[in-house]
């Protein structure tokens, strides 16, 4: 029994992993607050900082549905989508209600997660019941159809109230209003609320949320079901509820994602969520290592940035972009590669012996 | 009247796609990856052929060979370089490596032929054919998209049944060590697959281009995006399936262009697919998957 | 031994659970794949604390009785009844918080989890924590957590495994791997458990450790037991009641010594097939 207690009395090693992930993050924000200060960033990359943070969330989120939950999911920027223009309408609403900025983005990051919540649902129900590709491209199909209803998408406000409608903006029948979503035209005058600041606590939101949900007894079972579904139903785990858990919660952090980076700019549009943005956050999460937050938070932010250091090759910086991730993805999966870094692997653990739950960065 | 007319442009429209969806379906079946990059094979072949007749001056005929020649290089090449190495890895790491292929492709294409859209001359030599005193007009291009079309189909259907190398594609596709244990070249047998892709990849290019004329790097994504769709929506893995998927698919894109709303015609597309899936979750034509316990 | 039941021809109850109501009630089971049957009237009952043997050649549809159990397979005929209770139309998850647990022939562990968490998550419908403490990691979330663990250890140790608790599953040896399945299996709190080949790959000494640890499940944790297995000497040993299926038929039911001298046994193992 005395192995037993002290085996209790062990600290818990996931939290430490989750004291990493925060100061990586507490880090960077100070540094590169500080360099921003004396002007030490130029304008193209400091513009860049809080889409950067709203993919880091992205990717954090994305990396629940695809690292943890083991499901391919190819739109989750329908759920960016749906976050960002729930937090717009609802910022716009309540601008002459809440006049403070930080608690109207406040309100609306909570909006926006609401929604995309709602839509992870509705979505989440008919597709989690699929498997492997199949999932894959009805999540595709579910991200297109929410671009293009948003496309369709006619919202304006006057005294009377909030008018939606899906043929045009004068079908409103809005007598003296504003304008919030025009269609294909997007939304507009949307009032910048985001910041840097900002984006780096709903950052530590997400991770927060996700690094607490992996440990508790709701994310053991979702990871019991992408290592083994059969086995996890024979304990009494019920897999569409875990799974749909799994995905909503990894909606909600889109959502919220999706209004930060909508309040960055006075206009977005749909198409701005469409099939190209949802690989792009794929990418950042399968390079990152899934299941490894601090992994994918590293490669969101080199790879987002990555075009911008090529800014001097101009044409060719998206082709070598293509050529880096074809070369990384050989070298990290290809058998040759796979052999030696097992090798490594061997000498390491000798000394090391299994402390790596999460299994570091094998894709 | 028109709803004949919208008929065969859906009929039409629905064989480029059943033609795109065939490479995907067979590769799929073959090595079990999402070819992410071959809607940008499209592209490339249609690229081709527009170059080839147009600065080269060569017959149709001569250019879409050409156009199938340099796909069929370029889908072995692709094979080779970048999926090959990845036979035994995860398949999102596959899938991560064909979405940077495809990016190389638009980039590729970007730098070579620049951004502005090219109008691309229909392959067809023919007129049109006025039916019903012209109160129905059946466009050249339709006519033989749809004769390709069954062609490809008859022509795919005898090699996979028929052939040596067909029987041993199919082999490959229901286990992969067994065909390699019974003397299947399994490296070869994959390259042919994505050679054949590729060179049906080019016609459809072609094709595509003959009846929407405007050519630009991105050209292939969408199609691409809606073939694969065709392919998953009559059962991934299935020749007639992806047929089928393909032409219903282009049959309910027109009709809800025409009679429902143009902006929302995607969306119902993958509604449709979403539904399929839901009552059929393999698919169509697509065969049930039960996990042995 | 089947004289106090009143159905004797079904039962093998040992003397000791013939008073009690039985864990585990087939009545003319059956299962039809495409035309072909695999299972065909399948009636057998398992007493409270008995340990109880399926045995027969290969392909005789042990595997599909078990599937038929637990539900992963639905049954053309006939009912279950667990613990008295139909599970007709239950999903696998529902059939196993009825009491249910079961281990695979072919090792279903969470390999790429810790040993402990394998256990825990067979813990989980018996760990009172609502998805707001799992996220906040508040509000008793640091309880549950601490309790889960406790018993898990506590389960673990009960094999002499709690030194591997953070070990991750996959990389244990394979004997090992087995008897983390049956732990993981015991932590859902079942009242019957059922093991496909507990024995298959181990050595004697495994296999003599294994038939102890199968003691050891009853007589703590007074469930039953039904165990698939080829290892005759395995059965003949701790089996108090053993039945031998043969083409998805009950071929035999009753006592090790009966079985052992049934004619129609020693003709199915090795009369025209010839089986191990």
């Amino acid at each position: 029994m005395s192995r037993i207690n002290s085996k209790i009395r062990n600290l818990n090693k996931f939290t430490l992993t989750n004291i990493e992930s925060y100061s990586i993050v507490i880090v960077a924000y100070i540094v590169i607050s500080l360099l921003n200060n004396f002007g030490k960033i130029n304008n193209s990359i400091s513009g860049q900082l809080v889409p950067i943070c709203a993919y880091i969330v992205m990717a954090i989120s994305l990396n629940l549905t695809v690292g943890f939950l083991g499901e391919l999911s190819l739109g989750h920027a329908g759920f960016m989508s749906v976050g960002a223009f729930a937090g717009v309408i609802t910022a716009s609403c309540l601008q002459d209600v809440i006049p403070s900025d930080i608690l109207r983005l406040i309100v609306s990051i909570i909006s926006g997660g609401i929604f995309a919540g709602i839509a992870g649902l509705i979505i989440g129900i008919p597709v989690l019941r699929l498997r492997g590709d199949y999932l894959a491209i009805v999540t595709l199909a579910f991200g297109e159809i929410i671009k293009n209803i948003i496309n369709c998408l006619y919202v304006g406000i006057d005294t009377s109230g909030l008018h939606i409608g899906m043929t045009s903006i004068e079908a409103l029948g809005m007598t003296n209003g504003r304008i919030i979503l025009n269609g294909p035209q997007g939304a507009v005058g949307i009032t910048k609320l985001s910041s840097f600041t900002a984006g780096v606590i709903l950052i530590i939101f997400a991770l927060f949320v996700v690094l607490n949900f992996v440990n508790s007894k709701t994310g053991r079972a979702v990871t019991a079901i992408r290592d083994n579904a059969i086995a996890a139903e024979s304990v009494g785990i019920g897999l569409t509820r875990y799974k749909l858990t799994a995905f909503i919660v990894s909606a909600v952090l889109a959502g919220m994602a999706g209004v930060l980076y909508a309040m960055n700019f006075s206009s977005i549009v749909a198409k701005k969520f469409d099939f190209n943005t949802s690989i792009l956050i794929l990418v950042f999460v399968v390079l990152g290592g899934m299941g490894n937050i601090v992994g994918t938070i590293i490669a969101t932010t080199v790879l987002y940035m990555l075009p911008e250091l090529l800014r001097e090759y101009a044409d060719y910086r998206m082709l070598i972009y293509a050529i880096v991730l074809i070369l990384v993805m050989l070298l990290t999966n290809s058998e040759k590669t796979k052999q030696i870094k097992e090798q490594i692997m061997l000498k390491l653990t000798r000394n090391k012996k299994y402390e790596e739950r999460e299994g570091g960065n094998n894709v | 009247m028109t709803f004949i007319s919208n008929l065969i442009s859906g009929i039409s429209l629905g064989s480029v796609y059943a033609i795109i969806a065939l490479g995907y379906t067979m590769v799929y079946g073959i090595a079990k990856m999402l070819n992410f990059a071959h809607g940008d094979v499209i592209m490339v072949g249609a690229y081709i052929s527009f170059c080839a007749s147009t600065y080269l001056h060569l017959p149709p005929i001569v250019s879409i060979v050409i156009a199938m020649i340099v796909c069929t290089i370029l889908g072995i090449v692709i094979e080779g370089l970048a999926y090959r190495p990845l036979r035994r890895a995860s398949s999102l790491a596959v899938l991560i490596t064909a979405i940077g292929v495809s990016y190389f492709l638009q980039n590729a294409a970007l730098l070579i032929w620049g951004s502005t859209p090219m109008t691309f001359s229909s392959v067809v030599g023919f007129d049109s054919i006025p039916l019903f005193d012209g109160g129905l007009i059946v466009t050249s291009e339709s006519i033989v998209t749809v004769i390709a079309c069954i062609i490809i189909m008859i022509c795919l259907t005898l090699f996979t049944q028929k052939t040596r190398i067909g029987k041993g594609m199919r082999a490959v596709s229901e286990d992969k060590d067994a065909a390699e244990l019974m003397g299947i070249n399994v490296n070869v047998t994959i390259s042919i697959t994505f050679a054949i892709g590729s060179a049906l990849a080019a016609i459809a290019g072609v094709l595509l281009c003959s009846a929407y004329p405007i050519l630009t790097p991105t050209t292939g994504s969408m199609p691409g995006i809606k073939a694969f769709t065709a392919a998953v929506f009559g059962g991934i893995g299935s020749i007639p399936g992806a047929m089928l998927g393909g032409i219903l698919l282009g049959i309910i894109e027109i009709f809800s262009k025409s009679y429902i709303s143009t902006e929302l015609s995607d969306a119902i597309v993958f509604a449709v697919l979403i539904l399929v899936l839901l009552i059929k979750p393999t698919g169509l034509l697509g065969k049930k998957m039960t996990e042995k316990v | 031994m089947s004289k106090m039941i009143p159905v004797p021809s079904n039962s093998i109850i040992p003397e000791r659970d013939s008073d009690k109501k039985p864990i585990l009630e087939t009545l003319h089971l059956g299962i039809d794949f495409g035309g072909l049957t695999a299972v065909d009237d399948f009636t057998l009952t398992v007493g409270r604390t008995e340990i109880a043997g399926l045995i027969g050649p290969n392909g005789a549809g042990k595997t599909t009785v078990f599937n038929l159990l637990t539900n992963v397979y639905q049954p053309t005929r006939g009912t279950i009844m667990l613990d008295g209770v139909s599970t007709a139309k239950k999903t696998v998850a529902q059939v196993s918080r009825m009491g249910i647990a079961r281990t695979f022939q072919n090792i279903r562990l969470f390999s790429n989890m810790s040993v402990i968490d394998n256990v825990k998550v067979g813990l989980h419908n018996s760990i009172d924590q609502s998805l707001f403490s799992a996220i906040t990691h508040c509000f008793g979330y640091r309880k549950s957590e601490k309790k889960s663990r406790e018993e898990a250890l506590e389960l673990l140790d009960f094999f002499s495994m709690a030194d591997w608790a953070d070990f991750q599953a996959g990389s244990l040896p394979y004997g090992a791997q087995r008897r983390l399945e049956i732990v993981r299996a015991l932590a859902t709190h079942p009242g019957i458990i059922l093991l496909d080949e507990p024995a298959a790959g181990m050595n004697p000494s495994e296999t003599a450790e294994l038939m102890e640890n199968i003691r050891k499940i009853r007589d703590t944790f007074h469930i039953a037991v039904m165990l698939i297995e080829h290892d005759m000497n395995l059965v003949m040993n701790i089996c108090e009641g053993i039945c031998v299926l043969d083409h998805g038929k009950i071929i035999a039911k009753g006592t090790p010594d009966e079985i052992k001298s049934n004619p129609k046994v020693i003709e199915a193992y090795l009369g025209k097939k010839k089986e191990a």
